[in-house]
């Protein structure tokens, strides 16, 4: 059995996030797969995903590991990071298409004519490093309070229970970055391309025992 | 909110990073493993590296080079240079790269920036555009790095690569490479008031109120320098310090 399977459905590249679990976890044994039986038997699972949500969702259909998510985020420490956090939502307005379904809500669209507090405009994708105000939950363990995270994103998610959002960050309006629900956490930023505190995270993530 | 970025930049050619002055009269800065370590114990909010080998045969260096810096540093990686086709984007990102930057081969083949957004996302790729002034207010696009004309307006050029799926734009002003005197800040304010995509000034930086005015008089959503780390003048948290003096959001 191994200790992480990170699910790879063939959107982009995956090798960040397995290079920083590894640098957390050296002894664990950590696999990028497209095993559907692999996902489902795996200690942990970590939801990945880049690119348009359209093409995620028809790939991971595509390559029958839609099932072995369902399973995977039910009933094991199971981490989304950025595509794979949307993909958990009822619906995305990026190509108008369906999601999980595995929490209620919805992504929408950062608007397009958006202005900080002096007046410049702000850009679509939100990229680069942003401040993360976060709850209590354990995988904020030794997390600086409003830490910064790397994020690139231009849709975000609107959970219907707003009991599951465990952060949120300002672009220029508050917007959910991160949202739990028993054994799933799932964040919009990339841990590991954060540095000190997404590396923390994802150490966090190995420890957390739900 | 969101941080501004400064982004160190690492001229690399046969395993060494080098730095010229408007893309010629190379200096040698040292090894690019060492060097990315050091800016990302410094706060580099990225790196990016431009494979600047001439020679076919050197060009699996490069490859060796982010594999080693992307199993160590964990920050975002842009790499650039040489870049052809879609292929070479799969094998830069999959040698651990997040952004790959496309110059002259955008401008030769526009097709490839859509190809590529569509297949790996928008939020990899990255066009770089290295731009002339030919007359007050208008720029020309220039490829294989600087020699060649393209006829095309910078400002036009912009606009048409987002349409195409870029996810952001490396601007480099090719009057002030190397010329240590600041961007060209009308250039930059061109091309990000343009834009609803993030812009990364580039070329000039000679200062740390350089980057000041990159991000307040130019409008730039991220700063590229090279020579003022490269050579200990600067580290890059004295920069981000200066920065955020200045009132700009740094992350510190």
């Amino acid at each position: 059995m191994v200790d992480v399977a990170v699910v790879d459905y063939g959107m982009g590249n995956l090798r960040s996030v397995e290079q920083a679990l590894r640098s957390v976890a050296p002894a664990a044994e950590i696999i990028v797969t497209d095993d559907p039986e692999v996902v489902t038997s795996a200690r942990r699972v970590v939801f990945p995903g880049q690119g348009a949500m359209p093409e995620c969702m028809r790939e991971l259909n595509a390559r029958g590991l839609r099932d072995a998510v369902l399973l995977a985020a039910r009933s094991r420490p199971f981490l989304g990071i950025c595509v794979g956090l949307q993909m958990l939502f009822e619906h995305s307005a990026e190509g108008d298409v369906a999601g999980l379904g595995i929490l209620h809500g919805k992504v929408v669209r950062f608007d397009s004519n958006m202005h900080d507090a002096q007046g410049n405009k702000l850009k679509v994708p939100h990229m680069g490093w942003n401040r993360v105000h976060h709850a209590q939950h354990p995988l904020w363990e030794g997390i600086e309070q409003d830490a910064r995270f790397y994020f690139v994103h231009s849709y975000y998610v609107q959970p219907q229970d707003a009991s599951l959002v465990q952060a949120t960050s300002q672009y220029p309006q508050s917007f959910a970055c991160a949202v739990a629900k028993d054994n799933l956490f799932a964040v919009q930023f990339h841990p590991e391309k954060s540095s000190t505190a997404g590396l923390k995270l994802l150490n966090n993530f190995m420890l957390w025992n739900p | 909110m969101l941080a501004k970025r400064i982004i160190p930049c690492l001229d690399v050619t046969a395993g060494r990073v080098v730095k010229g002055v408007s893309f010629v009269d190379l200096r040698d800065a040292g090894d690019p493993v060492e060097i990315a370590r050091r800016y990302n114990e410094q706060g580099a909010d990225e790196l990016a590296f431009l494979d600047i080998t001439a020679s076919s045969e050197q060009r699996g260096i490069i490859f060796r080079i982010i594999e080693q810096v992307a199993s160590q540093v964990f920050i975002p990686l842009t790499v650039g240079g040489g870049v052809r086709e879609v292929g070479d984007v799969r094998n830069l990102l999959n040698a651990g790269a997040d952004k790959v930057s496309i110059n002259t081969a955008a401008v030769l083949n526009p097709q490839l920036v859509a190809d590529a957004a569509g297949r790996y996302g928008s939020q990899c790729i990255v066009v770089a555009i290295d731009a002339k002034q030919v007359s007050p207010g208008r720029w020309e696009v220039f490829t294989h790095g600087g020699r060649n004309a393209t006829g095309l307006d910078a400002v036009e050029w912009a606009r048409n690569i987002q349409d195409l799926g870029a996810g952001e734009i490396l601007l480099t002003s090719m009057d002030r490479d190397g010329q240590k005197n600041g961007f060209d800040l009308a250039l930059t304010r061109s091309i990000t008031d343009a834009l609803d995509i993030p812009v990364i000034a580039s070329g000039g930086v000679g200062n740390l109120q350089h980057l000041v005015d990159g991000v307040k008089k130019g409008g730039a959503d991220a700063v590229l320098a090279a020579s003022i780390f490269h050579f200990g003048e600067y580290t890059v948290r004295q920069a981000k310090q200066f920065m955020s003096q200045h009132g700009i959001e740094v992350r510190l």
